[in-house]
């Protein structure tokens, strides 16, 4: 028989102190960044902390690029949330992106077809409407095929995206401005009907604070209601919530509808809030960006701010770093992926150990 | 080789599970060609020994010999490389695969994949030791006898020479543990060693030689099964001599609570899991169920609580005054809003009566959170109830905020009873409520329930110990095949009386 | 009519290659478990690593051999590749991690990776246009049997490809066959199909998981190589590759995990994809937008049918998207 000798033996941790939780996911993102320090050097030859520097001067150095990063953590935060109720139920929504295009594309219609019929405050409030049920049905119809049939959630979702990618593209052509340019353009740029208000003279702070509010609301719906409760259960153990009279179909639909219209006040807050435009590519993968913002954070709403945040660091930074030196915008995108590989393979370290046995005696 | 080195020898093996010690220091032998019991309550330990046998789990500390030469099992591989097999209570088949594939799975002889050519050697092995298998058949096709089958062929065809069988009986009918038996002596007579895990004592005294009991982790002593008996095998597994001393009150003013007329209800593929199933349960007593598992007791519990549609029959609840209104077709929740109160301690507790990874809290709102019309849930009173139950039933635990994951089994049963017992439920269904409880928390739960008896509510209990249920019950149905073949009076019965039932239906005749 | 097949299904089978080496990777992956969602950022690394081997070689050298012109960026290509199934399968099997979060966060890096590189080597070439062009190790690749033409429409339809489209046949024929024949194929589905029974087995359950996951993320990453060298004709330009990854992950279940039937439906996917170029000249430019919803619509259409139909035989493997440790409790 073999003989190894040492013995290296996993077992799952019982508790974790709160604190080295959070130490050792301190020092495994610090490790990261040293290796993401690296690889800049060995890919660029450029001194990381100047590359660093630049980052963090990207995304904090005029009161404008601050504002900026607000803004696209905004975004972000808010698709990130609309996920968190679908994720808990254990319903792979990766339909994000989707779901927010056409909240997006509801939004724009409105703008396009009555922006000058109505004052811009009753507009809005149709836009609103419009994104949020857009995004609604977009969800609601992989929901209702998961509940009626156990359809595949995670694919039919996926394939939901490019479907929505492609009835934006063709509504950008029959919505074309100029003719023949292929693009809207900006909406309504006279008139500005449609256009979220300025707060304090301040154009994104509209943005920052619904995001706020869903942050607020998403925590406090899944903690303290009782719907947010029945999809804990469901999520959990269908048995269960079958045992206790839970109908999961219907919270399956419900909670995807819920999901689903945040991710349509997200489109809403792209189209309404900043960007005043539709294109096929204005929630930018955002949708898959959010599905890691919220596993990272363990779907608690506040702790996901700082995985917003980080997240939208990296790619203000790197847009940045592309200006000054000439890298890349997709740099970015590098550095995210290897700090994602860093925090998913931290977990292993929080919820087993490793010990080593030796087994000193040899074989007969 | 020579008769007395042991197959196998175990020395100070222990192993631990987080801070869970499931065997401490244990040592023993198996000899060649002898069939050893290995006895012992449920948590005993029996099952993770074997397992280090096998090569599932790596032993902390102790060394094994097999045939006198020290070894290292680290994998099953290994441990087939011994010439070890085991049987798992859970079968391991994959179940899209055919029996022939299942057999083979793992197995690399050098040569290309010739099922053909293994089917035919598996039938040489089934002819040899007196069973029975269709080499393509798929395994989600079995029956459960069939897969058990499976299993002991595809440690034969490995070569084994000790085969270690975790519970073989539990999910068999009696024939079919006769027809198993007799392999196992085959088996023995062609030098083969056998360990059987078994908490049966019948058994052990039918078919071992030698038995070794266990008890809370511990090795506690090993006899010749022909010098041993029952009293003394208890005595050793238990610790102490066993005297229930359950208390029976006598039903005060029993009335009609369920009415059960008919009941047939049917399984995947149209297979009748209960067919025409009639009686009634009443208040302030306890009905017994007894079977064997899997003859219709969790179809039958389920049906009245609404989880399990039911082809034909009926169910009616009885009010105090006698009015009735029909169960049947409704689920849980409108059984609920019809102002029935249905308590149900189901046989799966983590994964049905409550959610195993949330904390007491979260798992008390399970029935609760419905309450006042507010979206809001109040968590408020079920952190009351939890601190209750944990307080009045001696849960061990952290606190309330603990996952219930992470207690353990009998601290689980308590919270879930406890759960449905705040309740104050006019029905109690109950299935396997002691299963896997030591003695102490086994006592607790009769306790709670008597209290409900006495209360007046109406209980169902579907037990396995027959002891037990002769002692706590007033009267005891007997299920076989899905069928009632009996129902008895507590007091008046005896094992033999049901044990009978549960193999015949219409009983009548003692079969041993 | 004739006429029509011989326009339409070599460009067909171009868009499909890329899906048939896509999909046979990811269902040798999801084989044995794992349900690699980064299969769209590998097709990129794969295709990137042999541009930059090809750029390399084209660059480095005055006149080019042909065997190296192809193996230098085929090795690069399955080099790449084989990295990011190593990637996927330490965190996901040795540490346990999120497949899905696993995979989109591969994916996020693989398309990162292709773009930054492609970028690089862009500005490198000093092109005026925003893509490079490898047209001589193109031509290497694209190479086709050379009495395909005299052949008349029987050649044009069935023998007017590069050696890399009929590789991606003999590879679905030959998964299919490993997975279905062998020995290795049996502990393979043992493994997706209920890793603790394997294991019990005596079947080394992590290995074949690595292997299988490796292996397929190689496979997968040739449909990157044959997109750039083949179909795009040696042109790198960023974003390129587009949706094709997660579209090959769709027809895994398309094909329900048998590698055999991805040959045909990856090349009608591939007929779906560009069945907009096919429209009558003079429809409303819109439409094509429609039109080219068509595969994804497909897509859904038959996770639909397969959910609804859902027979034993069709479905995922039982462990699909778990990860396996021996001593759970």
């Amino acid at each position: 028989m073999r003989n190894r000798g040492v013995h290296f033996h996993i077992s799952r941790r019982n508790d974790i102190s709160w604190r080295k939780a959070w130490g050792i996911r301190c020092a495994v993102m610090a490790l990261a960044f040293l290796l993401c320090g690296l690889i800049t050097m060995a890919a660029t030859g450029l001194n990381p902390i100047k590359v660093y520097a630049a980052m963090i001067d990207g995304n904090f150095g005029t009161s404008r690029r601050f504002w900026m990063l607000l803004q696209n953590m905004a975004v972000l935060l808010s698709i990130s949330l609309a996920l968190v109720p679908a994720f808990r139920m254990r319903f792979w929504n990766l339909g994000g992106d989707g779901q927010a295009l056409m909240g997006a594309l509801g939004a724009a219609a409105c703008m396009i077809l009555i922006g000058d019929k109505v004052p811009s405050f009753v507009l809005i409030l149709i836009m609103a409407v419009a994104s949020i049920v857009c995004g609604m049905v977009w969800a609601a119809i992989p929901a209702w095929f998961k509940a009626k049939f156990g359809t595949n959630e995670t694919l039919f979702t996926l394939m939901m995206n490019y479907v929505a990618i492609q009835l934006v593209a063709f509504f950008v052509i029959v919505w074309e401005m100029p003719k023949g340019s292929g693009k809207i353009g900006i909406i309504n740029q006279s008139t500005q009907a449609g256009w979220f208000p300025q707060i304090g003279g301040n154009k994104y702070l509209l943005n920052i604070l619904i995001a706020l509010l869903i942050t607020v609301g998403v925590y406090i719906y899944m903690r303290y209601s009782k719907q947010g409760y029945e999809l804990a259960v469901v999520g959990e153990s269908g048995s269960t919530a079958r045992y206790v009279g839970i109908k999961i179909q219907h919270v399956i639909i419900r909670t995807m509808m819920l999901s689903g219209a945040l991710c349509g006040i997200t489109g809403l807050l792209l189209v309404g809030g900043t960007d005043h435009t539709l294109t096929t590519t204005i929630v930018s993968g955002r949708g898959f960006t959010g599905v890691m913002v919220a596993w990272l954070a363990k779907f608690n709403p506040f702790v996901m701010i700082l995985t917003t945040f980080l997240l939208v660091f990296l790619k203000g930074g790197s847009s940045e770093i592309t200006t000054i030196f000439g890298l890349n915008q997709s740099f970015g995108d590098i550095i995210t992926g290897v700090l994602l590989f860093f925090i998913l393979g931290c977990d292993f370290f929080l919820n087993y150990t490793i010990s080593m046995s030796k087994s000193g005696k040899e074989a007969a | 080789m020579a008769a007395d080195i042991p197959v196998l020898r175990l020395e100070h093996i222990t192993k631990r599970f987080g801070d869970v010690v499931a065997n401490d220091d244990i040592s023993l032998d198996v000899r060649q060609g002898e069939i050893l019991a290995l006895l012992g309550e449920n948590g005993s330990g029996k099952t993770t020994l074997m397992n280090m046998i096998s090569g599932i789990y790596y032993p902390d500390e102790g060394t094994i010999f097999a045939k006198g030469k020290q070894v290292e099992i680290a994998s099953p591989r290994d441990a087939f490389a011994l010439g070890i097999g085991m049987i798992y209570q859970h079968f391991k088949l994959v179940d899209v695969l055919t029996a022939a594939e299942n057999i083979v799975l793992g197995l690399d002889d050098g040569r290309k994949l010739d099922l053909k050519k293994s089917a035919r050697h598996i039938k040489e092995i089934c002819l040899k030791y007196g069973f029975d298998i269709d080499p393509e058949k798929k395994i989600y096709d079995m029956s459960v006898s069939e897969k058990q089958t499976v299993e002991i062929v595809k440690v034969l065809y490995r070569g084994a020479d000790l085969l270690i069988l975790d519970e073989p009986t539990a999910v068999l009918t009696p024939q079919e543990t006769d027809r198993l038996f007799n392999v196992l002596r085959n088996m023995k007579s062609d030098g083969k060693s056998v360990i059987i895990i078994t908490h049966k004592l019948q058994e052990v005294l039918s078919i071992s030689d030698r038995v070794a009991i266990l008890r809370k982790g511990r090795y506690i002593c090993d006899m010749d099964t022909k010098s041993a008996n029952a009293q003394e095998l208890t005595d050793a597994m238990v610790g102490r001599s066993v005297k229930l001393n359950i208390e029976r009150p006598v039903p005060v003013n029993p009335k009609r609570r369920i009415v059960v007329k008919d009941l047939t209800v049917q399984g995947e593929e149209g297979v009748e899991k209960l067919k025409g199933v009639s009686f009634e349960l009443r208040s302030g007593e306890i009905l017994g169920v007894a079977g064997i598992a899997g003859n219709g007791q969790r179809e039958l519990l389920e049906a009245i609580a609404g989880l399990q549609p039911v082809h034909s029959g009926e169910i009616k609840y009885v009010e105090d005054d006698g009015s009735e209104e029909e169960l049947v077709g409704k689920d849980p929740l409108k059984i609920m809003e019809m102002g029935v109160s249905l308590a149900f301690v189901p046989e799966d507790r983590l994964g049905m009566g409550l959610v195993a990874n949330m904390d007491l809290t979260d798992n008390m709102m399970l029935r609760s959170f419905r309450s006042g019309k507010s979206v809001f849930a109040d968590r408020k009173q079920p952190h009351n109830l939890a601190e209750d139950v944990v307080d009045k039933l001696e849960v061990n635990t952290p606190s309330v905020s603990t996952i219930v994951r992470k207690l353990s089994g009998g601290n689980v049963q308590k919270v879930l009873v406890g759960r449905e017992i705040a309740m104050a439920p006019t029905v109690l269904l109950t299935a396997y409520a002691v299963r896997g409880l030591d003695i102490n928390s086994s006592y607790t739960i009769y306790d709670l329930i008597n209290r409900q008896k006495k209360a007046g509510v109406a209980i169902l209990y579907v037990g396995e110990d027959l002891d037990v249920l002769l002692e706590l019950c007033d009267r005891i149905l007997v299920l076989c095949g899905g069928q009632v073949s009996g129902i008895v009076d507590g007091r008046t019965t005896s094992k033999q009386e049901v044990g009978t039932l549960m193999t015949n239906l219409g009983g009548g005749i003692y079969a041993k | 009519m004739l006429d029509f097949f011989i326009r339409f299904i070599p460009r067909a089978v171009g868009q499909g290659i890329p899906l048939m080496f896509g999909s046979v990777g990811e269902t040798l992956t999801e084989k044995s478990g794992n349900l690699n969602l980064g299969t769209a950022g590998i097709m990129y690394v794969g295709g990137i690593c042999g541009v930059i081997g090809a750029f390399l070689y084209e660059t480095g050298t005055e006149t080019m051999n042909p065997f190296l012109g192809i193996a230098i960026p085929l090795f690069c290509c399955l080099l790449g590749s084989l990295l990011m199934g190593l990637l996927y399968c330490f965190l996901t099997v040795s540490l346990r991690a999120n497949q899905n979060v696993t995979g989109l966060a591969m994916t996020t890096f693989g398309v990162g990776f292709g773009n930054f590189f492609g970028g690089s080597l862009i500005k490198l070439s000093g092109a005026d246009v925003p893509s490079i062009a490898l047209s001589k190790s193109s031509g290497f690749f694209a190479a086709k049997l050379p009495f395909a033409e005299r052949l008349g429409w029987f050649g044009k339809i069935f023998l007017s490809y590069s050696f890399l489209a009929y590789a991606a046949i003999v590879i679905a024929l030959a998964a299919s066959y490993v997975i279905n024949k062998t020995r290795v194929g049996l502990n393979l589905r043992a493994v997706g199909e209920s890793p603790a029974t394997a294991d019990a087995a005596g079947i080394d359950v992590i290995r074949y998981k690595y292997a299988a996951t490796c292996i397929g993320a190689m496979i997968s990453g040739l449909g990157g190589l044959y997109y750039v060298f083949d179909y795009a004709s040696g042109v790198w330009s960023n974003d390129a590759f587009g949706d094709r990854g997660w579209l090959a992950i769709a027809l895994v279940i398309f094909t329900i995990w048998e590698p055999i039937h991805s040959i045909w439906a990856s090349i009608a996917f591939g007929g779906l994809y560009i069945l907009h170029m096919f429209i009558p000249a003079g429809t409303n430019l819109a439409i094509k937008e429609i039109y080219q919803m068509a595969p994804f619509l497909a897509t859904i259409f038959m996770l639909i049918l397969t959910s609804i139909h859902n027979k034993k035989e069709n479905q995922p493997p039982a462990s699909l998207g778990l990860s396996y440790f021996r001593e759970d409790r």
